[in-house]
């Protein structure tokens, strides 16, 4: 059965309305997501002080490191938002580009932080020291888990955006991706605040 | 290869483990064989496994549910059995098998029996009570069924391989830990609920949004009919409660798995952080479970007193207090724990507050019976036992909210009597309610009258002999979940509390005869009108069965009670001047691929199978990946076939009795009463 235009017409309409339905959805995912971290702050800021035999946060935390983690993370926000503002230009290039630079900011910011928990194990800070480094390990873990399935969303939105074009079901899927990237840098500036400044204070 | 699975997992230890192996077994096997010879595979694929109409979805929760209340009823009446000859270490029964008893029918009762229960009414009749013709996420909705459906094998199978958790439903650490409770229960357990868990908090998530999004015109927040209403608050409650389920079982997982110190007894462990996140999702869960209840309740009270609810807004806001005080008392879980005294009496405050809002409802109730035309359907049945007794629960409720009184009755079988006394009239009676009230909207034939009110009274007769005399236990002393004691005293009560199991048990053989009587009787039973209770809001108007769109023509509402108004004015069964095209949901597998892969992960991660389990996340994310990628989720049903369809349907209304619906209320009397302002 070939599919008139008319079909074209009604499909389009109640895509636009679905699209609609998927964006409030995605922010109602995004709390549910948010509570997880809460539950996972309040966990740390709990067992924070029960360092056991272990050490404290401030002999194993580098602020330094932290920092630049922090500016390569916020870094790629900005650049996201770069990728939709050329959404909004309609050119499919630029998001792509710019898609890739969020994309390799991401991914640094990820070799960093496999870089500091592979530091950290091998100084015998492992998480099954203490309540306080399984506390630690689990709220920056559960972050870098997000911000890898955000990694792998981008390389399948790129993937997207070179064969079909800015179409709506993209545009609109990149536009909730963007929600979920700058959602995760919300969150790493609670973790900046909560886990690493206190260190140095 | 196999991790720790070795043929020292068949449950060889006891004749009465190897038992309940076999028959579930059997069970399995039987159904494959039943589809086989009824060869009902290719209906059974594509009309209900890869289906994605949320009316399909909610018929299939429920039979889940119905399959998992014998399951967990089969532990109950174990129990039972094992309690009433238990004194003196008389039994059948050994402690670990005891206890993996009760922590199967926790688990199962609340997980795999409640939540499966409310979730499929909700998805029949929430998008027909709003005008819709679909949930807001199709396909998420098949997600979400086959999660539950895999929490629930992961319970199912650890009966044949393995052994299920002995640390109770809520699995306490340090006794659910690596050090107390080592094997593979535990595990079963968090993955049990973990699978389930996060396909509940999508059907949360799809039915705030449907909700919010998918109502018809004219269809506002207060025009909206009870139970969609109470499914507003459950699935904003889901939203916010079942992360909180889902962080604790990581937790609990990582230090099982991984040797993490969240709750050990060691290492700065603290294992007070386990029940106070177990309870931010466990409180708000009970609520989650009854709410829908309530809402049913609701509608079946104004349909078989005839008259519209009492008090609608005030039901409205009650509900909605409910919901939001329900996140304010979850240390009344733990009173004894040790928080300080003000703290204890904060929560305890907070706990009797609750039992104002649920006191509005009870009078909204009451008051929507009074000078009613009562008709004593099932349903309605069902719903003056909740009233009663209920109430009942309620009372020992709040006395178990004074932290002093808790000191004395906390962890005896008072506790135990109360929670069931607001969990089985509050929930489970409700969902009875809602499959009578419902059944002929999903099915297109009622369930049998005569079948369904011996079902009541069975079970309500069987639930005071059963729970009463544990209230009394409770004063005496006795501690829960003792698989033996040494106080004789005890054993009188214990005796009736089973014969009360042995009612209850019937109850549900009466379940399954209205089940077989209605379908023997079907043609009798049929109910040509899409109403056959002259009801009240929009779910009526729509067919019996109803159609794939259930709207022909999208419903514009003007006032509560809707469909009731409008058979009123003559409108009701009206033929449109003409159908549109219908957009709809493409059925796909990928719903089912992916419950298949979640439990294959638990299972693997059950067993320290590292391989398999990373495999089934690889190719789960595979598989999102590939949806997410998906343009063409939907088709076009022609103009033609729904006329075609909507004819016929109207064909058959014309040659049936439609209800008298001069309103009877006031031609009685012509007094106003309370509830018809």
């Amino acid at each position: 059965m070939s599919v008139s235009e008319l079909d074209h017409a009604l499909l389009a309409e109640e895509e636009e309305k679905s699209l609609e339905a998927r964006e409030f959805g995605f922010w109602v995912y995004l709390m549910t997501d948010a509570i997880i971290f809460a539950l996972l702050f309040a966990t740390y800021v709990v067992m924070v002080d029960n360092i056991a035999a272990g050490p404290a946060g401030k002999a194993v935390f580098d602020i330094n490191h932290a920092a630049i983690e922090t500016a390569l993370l916020l870094l790629s926000s900005l650049t996201f938002g770069v990728a939709t503002i050329a959404l909004g230009e309609g050119r499919p290039q630029r998001v792509v580009l710019w898609l890739l630079v969020s994309l390799a900011l991401g991914l640094g910011f990820l070799a960093m932080e496999v870089m500091e928990f592979a530091g950290m194990i091998a100084e015998g800070a492992s998480p099954q020291e203490s309540g306080f480094l399984s506390a630690f390990f689990t709220l920056v873990g559960t972050h870098g888990l997000h911000v890898t399935f955000g990694s792998i969303g981008i390389l399948v939105m790129i993937g997207q955006v070179m064969t079909k074009g800015l179409t709506k079901p993209v545009a609109s899927r990149l536009t909730r991706l963007g929600l979920f990237w700058h959602f995760l840098d919300i969150v790493w500036i609670g973790i900046f605040s909560v886990v690493y400044l206190p260190s140095v204070m | 290869m196999l991790g720790r699975l070795t043929l020292e997992a068949l449950p060889l230890y006891s004749w009465v483990a190897f038992g309940g192996a076999a028959v579930t077994v059997a069970g399995g096997l039987g159904a494959l064989v039943l589809v086989t010879y009824l060869r009902a595979w290719k209906v059974l694929w594509s009309e209900w496994l890869t289906s994605v109409d949320h009316k399909r979805i909610g018929i299939m929760y429920v039979i889940i549910a119905l399959i998992m209340l014998v399951r967990g009823f089969v532990d109950a009446l174990m129990m039972r059995a094992q309690q009433a000859i238990a004194v003196n270490g008389e039994g059948y029964l050994p402690p670990e098998h005891f206890d993996q008893i009760f922590s199967s029918h926790g688990t199962i009762m609340i997980f795999f029996v409640a939540m499966p229960f409310l979730t499929g009414l909700i998805n029949i009749v929430v998008p027909q009570q709003i005008g819709a013709r679909d949930v807001a996420f199709p396909f998420l909705n098949s997600v979400s069924l086959w999660m539950t459906a895999s929490g629930a094998g992961l319970v199912l199978i650890s009966l044949v391989l393995g052994k299920f958790s002995q640390a109770g439903w809520t699995g306490y650490p340090p006794l659910s830990g690596a050090e107390y409770g080592p094997g593979v229960g535990v595990d079963y357990w968090l993955w049990a609920l973990l699978v389930s868990g996060v396909g509940t908090t999508m059907t949360g998530i799809n039915f705030i949004v449907t909700i919010v999004k998918n109502r018809c015109p004219g269809m506002i927040y207060m025009r909206m009919p009870l139970f969609t209403w109470t499914a507003l608050c459950v699935s904003i409650l889901i939203a916010f409660a079942f992360p909180a389920l889902t962080v604790v079982a990581i937790l609990l997982e990582l230090d099982r798995v991984l040797a993490f110190h969240f709750f050990t007894n060691c290492c700065g462990g603290n294992m007070m952080m386990f029940p106070n996140l177990l309870w931010i999702w466990g409180h708000p869960e009970v609520y989650i479970l009854i709410l829908p209840a309530f809402g049913i309740y609701s509608e079946v009270v104004a349909t078989f007193s005839r008259k519209r609810l009492f008090g609608y807004a005030s039901l409205v806001y009650a509900t909605a207090v409910i919901a939001l005080l329900s996140f304010t008392v979850w240390l009344h879980h733990f009173f004894t724990m040790g928080s300080s005294a003000n703290v204890n009496a904060v929560f305890g405050i907070a706990t009797m507050i609750i039992a104002v809002p649920t006191g509005v409802k009870i009078f909204d109730w009451l008051f929507t019976m009074y000078r009613g035309r009562i008709e004593f359907h099932t349903s309605m049945l069902f719903t003056i036992g909740f009233i009663v007794t209920f109430v009942i629960g309620g009372v020992t409720g709040v006395l178990l909210a004074l932290p002093p009184a808790d000191y004395l009755m906390h962890n005896s079988t008072f506790l135990v009597a109360h929670f069931h006394n607001m969990l089985i009239p509050g929930a489970l009676f409700g969902y009875f309610a809602g499959m009578n009230y419902w059944f002929p909207k999903a099915f297109g034939f009622k369930l049998d009258t005569k079948w369904g009110v011996r079902s009541f009274w069975f079970w309500i007769v069987g639930f005071y002999l059963a729970f009463m005399p544990l209230y009394l236990l409770g004063f005496l002393g006795m501690s829960r979940r003792m698989e033996h004691y040494d106080n004789p005293a005890f054993q009188p009560y214990l005796i009736v509390a089973a014969l009360g199991a042995i009612s209850i048990l019937i109850g549900i053989g009466c379940i399954a005869m209205q089940f077989y009587v209605s379908f023997k009787n079907r043609v009798a039973l049929v109910d040509a009108t899409g109403d056959p209770w002259n009801g009240r809001t929009l779910e009526w108007a729509t067919a019996s069965p109803p159609a794939a769109y259930n709207f022909a023509t999208v419903p514009e509402v003007k006032e509560i009670d809707s469909f009731y108004a409008a058979k009123q004015r003559h409108e009701a069964y009206r033929k449109p001047d003409g159908y549109e095209d219908i957009v709809m949901p493409k059925s796909t597998p990928l719903g089912l691929v992916l419950g298949g892969l979640s439990f294959v992960l638990g299972f693997a991660v059950v067993w320290y199978i590292w391989w398999l389990a990373a495999l089934a996340f690889v190719a789960s994310l595979a598989v999102v990946a590939v949806r997410a990628c998906d343009d063409d989720s939907d088709y076009v049903l022609p103009a033609a076939e729904v006329e075609a369809i909507e004819t016929a349907r109207l064909a058959k209304i014309a040659s049936a009795d439609l209800h008298d619906v001069s309103d009877p209320v006031t031609s009685a009397g012509g007094v106003p009463l309370p509830g018809r302002a």
